[in-house]
């Protein structure tokens, strides 16, 4: 037989038996399909940074029509749910055992100092534990009293002096909606863990049952047991990918404003560089244990930390920056907010792939490299 | 190099490390096997004839020296030998979720069979391992003997010139030992190959051509079964002295000087002398002696004894040994009508016996024979479907800790902690046993003594070697003094010698009075007995003495049958009445 | 005294077993201080370096006055100085900036004549909450500027100017919320994995049998093994709770002894699961599975990251059952609040509850797995 022909014959027989084992072997299958979906509906409705009907504690000392009209314009709002009490103590009573998130206080000449100059006769508290939450609601209850106070103020006939004023405007998601972007960001920390867990944890299992050895001995180059590993895993891998897809776009309705083909190439290539450092770790631990639970600690918790994914990167310190660079989920979480809510931004997608393609490199040639047809090397 | 020899090792060493240590598996290792020959590769655990095999294949580096398979040298080509040897390992890589028949293609597809000579090929394999019947059956739910053989199959698909097989026939029944050793010779016959073929078994290396002999990292020997055995002629006997008993005898003739081993062999005691002729016998009245026939294991011990310095230690006695008197009379175990049920599969059938004070019992069978299982509900680790268990006149259903409380255990595989130190196990089992402070103080002292583990007891368990383990792992299940002792295949995997120390000390309990309940998968293990039932498919073939057991199957063919001849036979005349009433 | 005897030699031996294991020993040293640095430094929502393009077509005083405002805040850098539209989309487009400033040809003459002055900014939106943090930082720049505006040129200032008090953490540092959280987080983390490994760890090694056939009964057994899982889930939260007071610098308000308290209920809980999770699993890979299908719904839905109100509210009735949930309103609460034991009796009794349903679970199941 010509060497081509054997060498055809042995990476088919390859990808045969893995494609085989993957459609016996419910786990590698739940792992592909049944992960994503549950991941994603706990994380999408888990994960919210938008904050509703947040209980306001609603302080009147003295209640006339512009505290009611106030009162109407908290609770017209879908950001509050105001709840009325009668002193600062008992508010403060329901503050401290987090009934409300918040108070305001409308002192009892509230209405003549309204429109007076400098600080309003109006104070508002909120619980600064969860730093992020309180800045948020500000903003929220900072929109309302604006709006409210605009609008008393042309019923009232008084032009409110604004030197500057502020006109926003945001792009790609005008509604900032936090599922925006928290869904395209988790297909990447899912994707990372399909990819390195499938691939950790087959490898591995060859050693531990022993198959390892008797395919060893058999003429197979190192190069064709590799690529006989990955292109089964990687169909599978791009099969979950495909379902993370439709339920962004069905179940949570986000906006894909990029092309589709751009994210299929985007991913297929991510999808490498995650089964290449899943195959590199099965090949450097040798044992299903070690390999599941490395897999997770190195490529898990750092995709969902440091890849920009919710947490931004240009806020952490220097060196932790420097090392979300090491971390692919980083350029993939890049990518795949900016093709679902910006459109097919080439910049970004050519720069960050230009990321993965070399990491994919190193990954692949690294698990080639240490994967040895021999047990003591 | 002599390009007629199949393998060729020239002066190969082989180190590891291992936890800081280094260990040599392989010591200057010359060895050369001879063309279209079985050569057996024999020697205790730990020999490094896995180490050999691996190096063989090209799958390990040597530290020196040089290899060549088939005229090819290994370091320099290794691919090239992996396309032309074939390799089972010792656990051979079945997929065991793909079929019989995906297994077969894998390996054709990897080692280049032709399509079109696929056919041929798959018949002849599948008939002569009996598989053609299996071929869509997924490889996880044969029997392990039927694994084996597709393992066999596997690397046969393409003929090598040349087969390494390591350790083929561990765990597997003696029918399907047979049945391999059968296919092999017949590979050798047709079609000229070469085998190097390693085996914990001793028996077995009397089937090989040739036999290479290693221990701890060295080649002791190599030369036919023959030129090992016939050395030993005059010096192998066979002694009995029915009024002391075997047991007796056995301890008092371990002690002679100028005896090697003696071990118990049916009612008499097989004796080993290091001169030819017998020395100096204690002054027993009715002793009477005989020449037996010198066999391999004689040779084996012989040499290594010789080779290896320092007497076995004494047997352990147990200090204050109390039995409880009251029962001595009556059964100490006693089954009846046991049953298990695993949903629809009846593992256990119907099993009924009983076993008195002080007795060695013996539980046999294939794997799957539902021994384990028996044994399992016997510990009360399982619960009783049906049937009766009695264990030292309690029921085991209703007073399972204080049951718990009188006996000792000893699982298949050494399972104590492995992280923790002797002493810390002992004091461990010690308190979980209840015992007070003096008393467990007392026994400690006592399992440190007796097994000789006081140079051990601060080293990590993990680390002892394999045979300290062993005694290890008897010093906690005799922690309590227990009455009845439960040995689940407590020698497999342990060498010969070590095997043999471990009886020693298993007799010693059994004449303090302490019951003894065995499983085991060596035959030869079963002549230690002093009763044995012997199972298949859950039921119970056949209840008695060794004697009676062998006295059974003889006829003309076999005059002197042994152990493994009677179970061959009993296990057969089984499968033959089930056919006959299938049909 | 025979059942507390054996009880604690299972419990010592249980100690023994984890710590001399070199793989257990690094489960429980390593990724909790990997971690710890990790989510101490870089799980914050604060926002530092926001980059920031400026289109100013005034060039006037007034508006860069204004530019040096924000360009001079810490939560702001800027990026790049623009001169036409065209250059505004693909700044953003490609993520060189995340906002641009954009004042009119005619902004200081509005701002001089009294009449309103608009200031244009666009922000990135990919990232929602990056972009409401950007608007906030802006709107207090913005508020500032025209207080100091009026005054300088004695027009009178703005009226009804809301300011909001955080309370409790007054500079809103991420850190301040998130430290606290991963005591609770790794206490969890740890406690779970110990317990929910002891069985199959015993299992795989086959002692199990050898445990089952000395005289210690099921109940013994399991509670000699949730001791060990107790006593290092108490040394590690300590350790971490050290670190967050010593060197994240966490203020530590209220009562030590409520927050022990709660700990050590958590720590029940937390064990009765892992009990659980042993009883069930066959070998260690199981055991790690099952630990890690627990850990990451009762990590996201316990309010560490985002808050549980967030959640709709099916998702928000399931928290309830969530131990961890309590626990870290119990931390934040000491911590930040200063809480003690009056006002955390309502996340006390909920967790005894979880830890006795669990515990009396997972002796059920030991039980019922044996025979």
């Amino acid at each position: 037989m010509k060497p081509g022909a054997a060498k055809r014959m042995r990476l088919a027989g390859m990808i045969r038996k893995e494609s085989l084992q993957i459609l016996r072997d419910p786990s590698s299958i739940a792992i592909a399909f049944v992960m994503p979906v549950v991941l994603l509906l706990l994380f999408g409705y888990g994960v919210s940074l938008d904050a509703r009907k947040v209980p306001l504690a609603m302080v009147v000392e003295q209640p006339d029509a512009s505290t009611a009209s106030l009162i109407g314009a908290f609770r017209h709002s879908e950001y509050f749910e105001p709840q009325s009490f009668d002193s600062i103590q008992t508010a403060q009573q329901a503050f401290d055992l987090h009934e409300v998130f918040g108070i305001v206080w409308l002192r009892n000449d509230f209405s003549r100092r309204l429109l007076a100059e400098g600080d309003a006769p109006i104070g508002v508290i909120v619980n600064g534990v969860d730093a992020n939450q309180a800045r948020i609601t500000g903003g929220y209850i900072q929109g309302v009293w604006q709006a409210w106070l605009a609008d008393y103020a042309r019923r009232h006939g008084v032009k409110l002096r604004a030197p500057v004023m502020l006109e926003p405007r945001i792009w790609f998601n005008a509604a900032v909606r936090s599922r925006n972007f928290l869904v395209p960001g988790l297909i990447a920390v899912i994707m990372t863990l399909i990819g390195a867990m499938l691939t950790s944890m087959v490898v591995a299992r060859e050693w531990e049952r022993g198959t390892m050895e008797a395919l060893m001995v058999t003429p197979i180059r190192i190069g064709e047991l590799v690529i006989g590993k990955l292109v089964p895993y990687f169909l599978l891998g791009m099969g979950g990918m495909l379902l993370s897809v439709a339920m962004a776009l069905w179940q949570f309705d986000v906006p894909l404003r990029g092309s589709f083909w751009v994210l299929t190439a985007a991913s297929a290539l991510f999808m490498l560089v995650a089964l290449g450092m899943g195959l590199l770790l099965s090949v450097v631990a040798k044992n299903q244990f070690v390999a599941g639970q490395v897999s997770i600690v190195v490529t898990f918790l750092p995709a969902f930390i440091l890849s920009g994914f919710i947490f931004s990167i240009g806020s952490m310190p220097e060196p932790i920056q420097w090392i979300t660079y090491l971390i692919p989920a980083r350029y993939y979480v890049a990518i795949l907010q900016s093709l679902f809510l910006a459109g097919d931004i080439w910049p970004i997608v050519l720069s960050n792939s230009a990321a993965l393609l070399v990491m994919m490199v190193i990954f692949l040639g690294l698990a080639r490299r240490k994967f040895h047809k021999r047990l003591d090397a | 190099m002599d390009s007629t020899a199949a393998l060729v090792f020239e002066d190969v060493s082989k180190t590891f490390a291992a936890g800081g240590l280094s260990v040599r598996a392989l010591d200057h290792v010359s060895i050369k096997t001879r063309p279209g020959l079985v050569t057996g590769l024999i020697g205790p655990d730990s020999a490094g004839k896995t180490t050999l095999m691996r190096l063989a294949t090209g799958l390990l580096l040597p530290d020196s020296g040089s290899i060549h398979a088939l005229g090819i040298d290994v370091l320099q080509r290794p691919l090239e030998v992996q396309s032309s040897v074939g390799y089972m390992p010792q656990r051979f890589g079945l997929y065991e979720d793909l079929t019989v028949q995906e297994n077969l293609d894998l390996y054709a597809d990897l080692q280049g069979v032709a399509p079109a000579d696929r056919p041929a090929r798959y018949r002849e394999l599948m008939h002569m391992t009996g598989l053609a019947p299996f071929t869509r059956r997924l490889a996880g739910r044969l029997s392990g003997g039927m694994k084996q053989k597709l393992g066999l199959a596997c690397t046969l698909v393409q003929p090598p010139r040349l087969l390494l097989l390591d350790e083929p026939t561990v765990g597997v029944d003696p029918v399907s030992r047979r049945e391999l050793w059968a296919i092999v010779y017949r590979q050798v016959r047709d079609e000229g190959m070469s085998v190097l073929l390693s085996t914990a078994y001793l028996d077995e290396a009397e089937r090989c051509d040739d036999v290479i002999l290693m221990h701890a990292g060295r080649r002791l020997g190599q030369g036919t079964p023959a030129s090992f055995s016939e050395p030993m002629r005059g010096r192998s006997f066979h002694v009995t002295a029915p009024s002391l008993g075997k047991r007796s005898l056995q301890t008092r003739l371990s002690g002679v000087p100028g005896i090697v081993d003696a071990i118990i062999e049916g009612e008499q005691v097989r004796v080993v002398t290091s001169a030819a002729g017998l020395p100096a016998l204690p002054d027993i009245p009715d002793l009477t002696t005989s020449a037996a026939e010198p066999d391999f294991e004689d040779a084996f011990i012989a040499i290594l004894k010789g080779d290896q310095s320092g007497a076995t230690p004494a047997a352990a006695t147990l200090d204050s040994h109390r039995v409880a008197q009251s029962a001595a009379d009556k059964a100490v175990i006693e089954v009846r009508d046991l049953q298990r049920r695993f949903g629809d599969f009846h593992a256990v059938k119907a099993v009924s016996f009983s076993v008195q004070r002080g007795e060695i019992f013996g539980l046999l069978g294939a794997n799957g024979a539902g021994k384990t299982t028996t044994f399992r509900m016997l510990c009360g680790l399982l619960p009783v479907s049906a049937g009766e268990v009695h264990v030292a006149g309690l029921d085991l259903r209703h007073a399972a800790a204080r049951v718990r409380g009188r006996l000792g255990y000893m699982a298949q595989r050494f399972s104590l902690y492995a992280d923790l130190t002797v002493l810390q196990n002992l004091r461990f089992f010690a308190s979980a046993y209840g015992l007070n402070r003096r008393r467990s103080k007392q026994r400690i002292s006592w399992s440190l003594d007796a097994f000789e583990l006081e140079d051990y007891a601060n080293a990590r368990s993990a680390d002892l070697p394999l045979g300290y383990k062993q005694r290890l792992a008897m010093a906690a299940a005799l922690m309590h003094e227990p009455d009845i002792l439960f040995l689940d295949e407590p020698t497999s995997g342990v060498d010969p010698l070590a095997r043999r120390e471990f009886w020693q000390h298993i007799n010693a309990l059994a004449e303090a009075g302490v019951t003894v309940l065995v499983t085991t998968h060596f035959m030869d293990e079963a002549n230690y007995c002093d009763r044995l039932v012997i199972m298949a498919e859950g039921e119970v073939l056949a209840e008695g003495t060794p004697a009676d057991m062998k006295a059974r199957c003889r006829s003309k063919e076999t005059p002197d049958p042994t152990m493994e001849d009677a179970f061959i036979a009993l296990i057969e005349a089984h499968e033959n009445t089930r056919k006959a009433s299938a049909a | 005294m025979n059942t507390l005897q054996r009880i604690l030699a299972l419990a010592v031996k249980e100690l023994l077993a984890v710590l001399r294991d070199k793989k257990s020993r690094f489960v429980l040293i390593g990724p909790p201080i990997a971690q710890l640095i990790i989510f101490g430094y870089a799980a914050t929502f604060d926002l530092n370096d926001i980059p920031l393009a400026v289109y100013n077509e005034d060039r006037s005083v007034p508006s860069r006055e204004l530019v040096a405002r924000i360009t001079g805040s810490p939560h702001f850098q800027l990026v790049a100085t623009i001169d036409h539209d065209g250059q505004i989309a693909p700044l953003i487009d490609n993520r060189k900036a995340l906002m641009v400033l954009h004042l009119g040809p005619r902004f200081s003459e509005n701002l001089k004549r009294g009449k309103p002055a608009p200031a244009q900014v666009i922000i990135d939106g990919r990232n929602s909450n990056t972009a409401l943090l950007t608007l906030g930082y802006l709107r207090t720049i913005f508020t500032d500027f025209n207080i100091a505006w009026a005054r300088e040129h004695g027009t009178p200032p703005p009226p009804a100017i809301l300011k909001i008090r955080p309370w409790y953490n007054e500079n809103l540092l991420s850190r301040w919320f998130i430290v606290p959280g991963i005591v609770g987080l790794l206490t969890l983390v740890v406690t779970t994995i110990v317990t929910g490994l002891s069985v199959a760890r015993e299992r795989e090694a086959g002692t199990f049998d050898q445990l089952l056939v000395t005289p210690l009964r099921p109940v013994e057994i399991l509670i000699g093994k949730s001791v060990p899982g107790i006593l290092i889930g108490l040394i590690e939260g300590t350790f971490i709770l050290l670190m967050a007071i010593y060197w994240f610098e966490v203020p530590l308000r209220g009562s030590l002894g409520a927050l022990y308290l709660g700990m050590f209920l958590f720590l029940l809980s937390a064990v009765g699961i892992g009990l659980m999770i042993s009883s069930l699993a066959v070998t260690q890979q199981q055991g790690i599975l099952g630990a890690f299908l627990f850990l990451v719904p009762a990590v996201i839905l316990s309010g560490f990251a985002t808050p549980i109100s967030n959640m709709p509210e099916f998702v928000q009735q399931l928290t309830l059952i969530n131990p961890m949930r309590y626990f870290l309103i119990i931390l934040r609460g000491v911590f930040l609040e200063g809480d003690s034991y009056a006002l955390l009796f309502n996340q006390y009794w909920p967790m005894l509850i979880i830890a006795i349903v669990t515990l009396a679970m997972a002796g059920w199941l030991f039980r019922h797995r044996m025979n």
